[in-house]
Formats: structure tokens, sequence, C-alpha cells
């Protein structure tokens, strides 16, 4: 054993190059060939297919595998693109466990769905390795979009916009475009930059133009947006982090676990990235088993994760649960943080085991720890923004705001599962209603 | 994307898959949902003399062959002609054609051997609006029993004698779709081209017992304890029919003659094999029977992909392969070939050795650590490996150049062609002057 992987606290180089290597390659590998081929041969092209109806974009699911069956994977990815613009990134991020596959009639037959995920990436992979761009520009509208956050939400709004001929700024806040593709998804699920080949792929549209490190609130205003531009896409998703709320929260060494996947994420070198020896992330969601899992792949001795209701009800699946598991993660649940202790820098943080209804138990234990990672929800930052509901925005079911020329769209819009291909549905959809009203405008 | 748009004998559509006569073009319903599906034509299930119309059976008219994972490979049936009456269908086919102009509707049609019979029904098909006739001369079953159908498709000179009629009769463009149940399929093809057929269309379906139930003794679809034979279709019958598409295509007498190919097609692929065959268009059924009219939704993108990878209007294709279909006598026997494995791919069944072994040239050695190899001095070639590899391109064939050694032989491999009509062994070569 490396001497390092036992060393206490926050420290980088647990565990050598090579295994850390290992650790974060590809989750799931892209099918070969006659793994496709195979993969796809076992699709049976279901009338109104459970799995199309179960994938929030829509996707012609069992058209695309038909595709890929016949030797055509660049006509099976152009079927998944119309729909889903980052159906790459979809294919490699999407719970499928919960969507397509969870539904696919070979799962009721087999207990096997057919691999629809992995051969969505087939298809992807294969157009995407060609140059051009797959679809073209319609001829030019005149008419200018602003779209706030170039996350998933905004990517797939933009694109839809340009490709309608509509001319679009693309703001986001962060230096790189992407959003959670980029910042916030598990390294093993987006291997080799793919995040941002892919919104390089997508810019190839034409007609969108890129403004990084532009926030709103601090460089914009939705006001001075809604003068200058003809309409006004807001998918800037959650850009503040739940606190724990408990004494102790402030100590060094607790951290969000969204800051810590996108500084692993940015991180030229994983094995100059810190982590704890005993780490303790809180929450039970995809983020918290994220967090979980890669630190456990950057060496960290013990790696748990709490969550304060029953394991049935973890937002993240069964699936990802598992996959926590077999990498060596321990899920406690049922049980919710008292304190943090520890002078400066957090020793060990305190529990109280409770009930379904999370009422206290009384029952209280300690964790040893020397990084706690807050992963238990992000809320929209307040500002000058459409009316909300509950504590994000209010869109009707096409993403219209309560102010006339401004739509939203993934996280930071009330409604939907805070998921990528969410997210992408909800910016295509607000696209196509921004499109409809701004014609319906240049016409009447 | 390619544009698909297809002329065949003046009837355009806008792509060139056409549902087949069939069960699935019998009613106004199915067919308008085959045109909002994208289906490029139809040609209307078989009409019959007006008056009673024909029955059907009342228990099972389809059985089948299965593949591995009950895939569909061959659908037969002992479904008549259309069981509705003429009027309600010429009143569907014009109300379809009225709402689908830019779709090909063509009137199946199959009454008996008179020309009044003839004379009586196209004048009320001319009516509808439809875009072409089709004879419905090789339908195997029911039908031919009454002298109809495959009974027809199966006497040269009754083709000749109808198309004729037809042709006389109607401005509407002819097509004859033959039998497969016949020797020589040229010879039919002849016989419509006498008697003025603007194009043929085949094959109709084979003659076949599918399977025998082991219980009741009797052959399946089993109606009350018997059976009878039907038409077999789908995957399964695909080699004969583009064999015999090809035949008709490369034969001087009816080279000309357009054709519409039929005989499961069920991708964009096997479309493009026959057309590059010959034909001009191609007719599904049993795909759409097995997965739905949506089905086309493949072989449009696949097709129009494959034009543009080959840079091709879909013209080009047509008929692009007949040069290449030849007897086996100009074979050229100086071309080589050694199978070649590639051992990344294998994934060491041993399929291809027992093949070899037991049924073929002994030209596979195994290791006893399980790796294939070929003999190159044992190998002829044969194929059959490739035939049985599980993994695809796992094992392919690799030419001998010219002027290489062949290890079977411990010949050199010539570089000039030469086939049977010229080998010494052959009685009747033809030798070049001395």
């Amino acid at each position: 054993m490396d001497v390092k992987a036992l060393a206490s606290g926050i420290t980088p180089g647990r565990l050598n190059k090579a295994r850390i290597e290992a650790g974060f390659a590809d989750l799931h590998p892209a099918l070969d060939d006659h793994e496709a081929l195979v993969a796809a041969d076992r699709c049976y092209f279901c009338h109104d297919a459970p799995c199309a109806t179960a994938c929030p974009t829509d996707i012609d699911i069992p058209l695309f595998i038909r595709q890929i069956a016949t030797g055509t994977p660049e006509a099976a990815a152009r079927t998944i693109l119309s729909q889903n613009i980052l159906g790459g990134m979809c294919a490699r991020v999407c719970p499928t466990e919960t969507l397509c596959e969870e539904v696919c009639v070979r799962e009721t037959a087999e207990g096997k769905p057919v691999e629809i995920g992995r051969l969505q990436r087939y298809a992807t992979d294969a157009l995407m390795a060609q140059s051009a761009h797959p679809f073209e520009r319609d001829v030019a509208t005149g008419k200018r979009i602003a779209v706030v956050g170039a996350g998933p939400a905004g990517l797939s709004c933009a694109h839809r916009l340009a490709m309608m001929g509509h001319d679009v700024v693309l703001f986001d806040a962060r230096p790189k475009p992407g959003g959670l593709n980029e910042y916030g998804i598990a390294a093993y699920k987006s291997t080799e930059d793919f995040a941002a080949r892919e919104v390089d792929w997508l810019m190839g549209i034409g007609g969108i133009e890129l403004r990084c490190g532009m926030a709103l609130g601090r460089d914009l205003t939705l006001d001075s947006l809604r003068v200058e531009y003809d309409a006004v896409f807001l998918g800037m998703g959650l850009g503040s982090v739940n606190a724990l709320g408990v004494p102790g929260d402030d100590k060094s060494g607790v951290a969000n676990a969204v800051d810590f996947i996108a500084d692993l994420r940015q991180a030229a070198d994983l094995t100059a990235l810190p982590v704890g020896r005993d780490v303790v992330v809180i929450g039970g969601g995809m983020t918290a088993v994220d967090a979980a899992v890669q630190s456990k792949l950057l060496g960290a001795l013990n790696v748990t994760i709490v969550y304060r209701r029953s394991q049935e009800r973890m937002a993240a699946s069964v699936y990802e649960q598992d996959l926590a598991q077999a990498k060596g993660v321990r899920i406690i649940c049922n049980a919710s943080p008292v304190a943090v202790h520890g002078n400066g820098a957090v020793r060990e943080i305190e529990f109280e085991f409770t009930d379904d209804d999370l009422s206290p138990t009384g029952e209280t234990f300690r964790l040893p720890a020397d990084q706690v990672f807050r992963a238990i929800g992000q809320t929209l930052v307040p500002g000058d923004l459409p009316e909300l509901d509950g504590r994000k925005i209010a869109v009707d079911g096409t993403g219209r705001t309560t102010l006339p020329g401004v739509w939203a769209g993934g996280d930071c819009a009330a409604g939907g599962d805070d998921l990528t291909v969410t997210a992408v549905a909800e910016g295509r959809d607000a696209a196509e209603d921004i499109h409809a009203s701004l014609m319906e405008q240049a016409n009447g | 994307m390619a544009d698909l748009t297809s002329n065949f004998i003046g009837i355009k559509s806008p792509n060139p898959f056409w549902l087949a006569s069939a069960p699935p073009t019998d009613k106004e319903y199915n067919v308008r949902r085959a045109f909002d599906a994208g289906w490029g034509g139809v040609v209307w299930k078989t009409l019959g003399e007006a008056g009673p119309p024909v029955v059907n059976v009342n228990g099972p008219r389809y059985g089948a062959i299965w593949g591995a994972d009950r895939r569909l490979l061959g659908l037969n049936n002992i479904e008549l002609i259309t069981d509705r009456p003429l009027e309600v269908n010429l009143r569907e086919m014009k109300a379809v054609k009225r709402d689908y102009p830019d779709r090909a509707l063509i009137a199946s049609i199959m009454v008996p051997c008179e020309e009044a019979a003839w004379k009586a029904i196209l004048p009320l098909v001319e009516e509808t609006g439809a875009d072409g006739i089709e004879l419905n001369c090789g339908c195997p079953h029911g039908m031919s029993e009454r002298g109809m159908g495959a009974a027809v498709g199966q006497n040269p000179d009754l083709i000749e004698m109808i198309t004729r009629w037809c042709k006389q009769t109607t401005r509407m463009p002819v097509i004859v779709k033959l039998t497969p149940n016949i020797t020589d399929v040229r010879l039919p093809a002849a016989a419509a081209k006498r008697g003025g057929a603007d194009a043929v269309s085949l094959i109709n379906t084979v003659n076949s017992i599918t399977s025998v139930d082991l219980d009741l003794y009797a052959p399946e679809p089993t109606i009350d304890g018997k059976g009878s034979h039907g038409g077999l279709c789908g995957p399964a019958v695909k080699p004969m029919a583009l064999n015999m598409v090809a035949e008709i295509a490369r034969n001087a007498e009816t080279a000309d003659l357009p054709i519409s190919g039929i005989g499961g097609v069920t991708t964009w692929k096997d479309a493009a094999e026959f057309m590059a065959l010959g034909a001009g268009n191609v007719q599904v059924c049993t795909a759409a029977m097995t997965y739905g009219f949506k089905v086309v939704q493949e072989m449009i993108s696949g097709l129009s992909q494959y034009l543009d990878d080959k840079g091709m209007a879909l013209d080009d294709l047509v008929g692009r392969a007949v040069p290449n279909v030849s007897d086996w006598q100009h074979l050229n026997l100086n071309y080589v070939t050694k199978a070649v494995i590639d051992q990344e791919a294998c994934i060491s069944c041993g399929r291809c050795y027992a093949a070899c072994e037991d049924t073929s040239h002994q030209a596979i050695d195994m290791s006893e650590d399980r790796v294939f190899s070929v003999k190159d001095d044992e190998c002829v070639a044969c194929n059959l490996c490739v035939n049985v590899c599980p993994v695809e391109n796992c094992i392919t064939m690799k030419r001998v150049e010219p002027g290489e050694i062949d290890l079977r032989t411990g010949k050199v491999v010539p570089a000039a062609p030469a086939d049977w009509t010229s080998h010494p062994n052959n009685p009747m070569a033809v030798r070049a002057a001395e």
C-alpha cells in the first residue's frame, strides 16, 4: 500500500497516476462495431415504443437503433440529434436505467434491456467523427435573441434558434461554455474533454456568438437584455448551494460537492488534486454519488454518503447507488448532520438518526472526517428575475415566464427532473415557442 | 440528402418504396396510414370481378418461420384477393388518390381469362384516378385453383393474352406481376413484354408449407385439422427473388423491360440490391406486416445516405450490378483467394474449424490454446468459414496477387484471366487458332 493512502488531511497524490487513470476511465466504454450490431439486433422496433415515450426529448429510439442495425449510424445520429442536439452527452450521462432502458420490453421479457444509451453514443460518435455539422441554418430572420447560460438548456435553445435562422448571443458566467456538462458531471462519464468538443461541434451550426464570463446580475441585467434583444431565454441553472445549517458548517474542509466536482473536471493533473482520507458526503442525489465516487477514485480511504431519509428515497438511481457501493463507498441512511467538530479544520461530523418523517430519534453517532461535501441541493441565485414558483422561475408548458419576451428552462425553471436531458428538451421547446412567437409578431 | 423521387414507367412517387398488393393495402384506412408514414406508393390489394366478393377462410391464414430470437424470416399466407365488394374498393381508391396526389396508386387486378371480364373492370379502375394497374399473375393459392393468379402466371400464352387485352383497353401503364413458381422466369417475362406490358413485378409468393403440427399431423396454418400450401414471402425468399430479377434484367429479350422488385425487402440495403440488379423500384409487404408502416423511414434514410456516400442519383443505381451478373463458365479461374482470420476479432468459437474440418477442405488449423489459423496450402477459398463465423469481418478473403504462388497448387497465379471456356479440362474448350 502506498503510504500516502493513509496520510491524514486533505492531500494530493494518494494514488499513483496509473491507478487514478484507470479509475477515471470511461464508465461505459464505447461499443465497437460488432458489439453495436449485436446490441442493435435485440431491439424489437416496438410500436409507439415505451423507450421513446420515456425519453424527455422524445428521441425515436426504435428508428435510430434500426438505422444502426442496417449500417447507417450517421442516419441514426440525425434521428437522435434532430430531437436532442446534445444526444452525445445524454448518451453518456442520462440515467437510462430510470428512463428509456427501464421500460424497454426486453427488460420486461428478460431483465436485460437493449443498451440504448451505449447505442446512442455509438451513433453520435460516428457522426461527430465526421467534420461537417449535420444541420443547416434556415434563411435569416433578422431577429436577435439572448440566451443566458451555456449549459444544456441554453445550448439546446441556442442551437434550435440558430437553426431556424435567428442570431443568438449566448452568455455564460463561467470561463467555459457547457454548464454542468463541463463543470458538473463525474469525469468518468465525460472523458477526453467530450463536453468541450460537443460544444465546439454544436456551434458549427453558425449564428451563435458566445460570450463567456458574463453573469446575470453582475455583468448583465434582464432589463437591458429585454431592451436590446427580441427575446431572452434564461437557462443559467442553479448557482447557489444550500448550507447545512448546523454548527461548524464553516470549518475548513467543509465544501460544496459541486465545487469539488468542478475543480476535478478542470484539473489538468488528477494526481495533484487533493482529497481527504476520511470523506463524508451529505446528500442523496447524483451530485452526492459523483462526489463520493470520485473521492474514492482519487484515493480517499473512507468515503461515506449520509442521507437523511431512507435509501429508497435517494434521488440517485439504484444503478448509481450500486456504482458507489461497488467502488467502496458506504451509504448511511436516515441520519441528519447535527454538528461539525474540529479545531479550525473539520475532524469529525456528528449525525443523529432520524425516522422516515425526519423526526429525531435521539441516537447520535460521529464519523471521522477531514473533508465534508455538501450535496443537499442547489438554489437559484436571487436577483431581478421573473416571478418564481416556489424557489424557481415560474414557466408555462413552453417555457414562457411571467415577463413578456422572456422564456426560461433547465434547472433554473420550475418543473422537470433537473436532468441534462430534461434541460435539453426545455431549451428546445422554448426555442420553438420563441420562434413561433417572433414569427407571429413579424407576420401579424 | 439524396433525392429519392422515383419515376417508374412514368408513374411518379416521392420515393421508390411501394407497398405490394397484399393484406396491408386492402383498405383506405391502412393505405392512408401507409402514406402518412411515408410510403411512396401503394399497389392496392387485388380487385376481383364485380358481384359477390371472394371469401376467406375463418381459421388462421398465416404461417411463419423464425430465425434466432424469434425473428420473423418468412410469412406464409393463404389469404385470397380482396374479400370486399369491388365498388367499395374503387370508391376508397378514388378518395385516397384525391387526397394523396403525389403518391403512386396502382390497382392490382385478377379476373378470369376472358376478354369481357378485363374490359369490364378496367374503365372502373381508370375512373378512380389510379396511376396504373398490376395484373396479378402470381398468387399461388386458392385463386390458382380457379384458373387465375399463378395458373395464368405459369402459362406464358395466357400472360401475353391478358396483357394485350389490357393494353388495348386502357391508357394506364400495365405491370405484370409474375409468379416464382415456375422453372424459368424469363419465359413469362418475355410473354408479358410481347403482350405490351410496360413492366413486370416480381416475385409473388413461393408455394410453401412452413411447418407441420406434430400432434395433429397437419400443415400449418391448420384449419380444422387440414392445411393448404400457401405463399411464402419475407426475408427467406429474397435470394430467389434477386436471382429472378437479375435473370430478366440480363436476358437480351427482356433487358429493357422495367422491373418492380419484390421479395423480402426489409431494409434500405435489400432495396438497393434489387435496384442494382435492375429493379426500377421495390415493393414491400412482409417488413411492413412485421414492423408496421414506420419501417419505411429507415429505408428512406438509409438509401438516401447510401446514394450520398456514393455520389449517385437514384437512377444511377438501377441496373448497376447487371453487367456483373454472369454465367459460371465466364468466372475468372485465375482469381485466387485465401481466407484470413483476424486474430484480434476472433472469439475462438471454433465454428470455422468444425465447418472446414468436417465438411470442407481441412484448411484451418486449431492450436491447443484455441488459436485458429488458415492453412494456405489447403484453402480452396470456398468461403464457408466466412459464412459460419459469428463475428462479421473476422474472417475475410484475401486475393493472392498475380505473380505470387498459390501454396495449394504450388503454381504462380497468372495475371491474365482465364475461365472454363478455355480450360484444358473442358472438352468443349475454345482454343486459340494455332
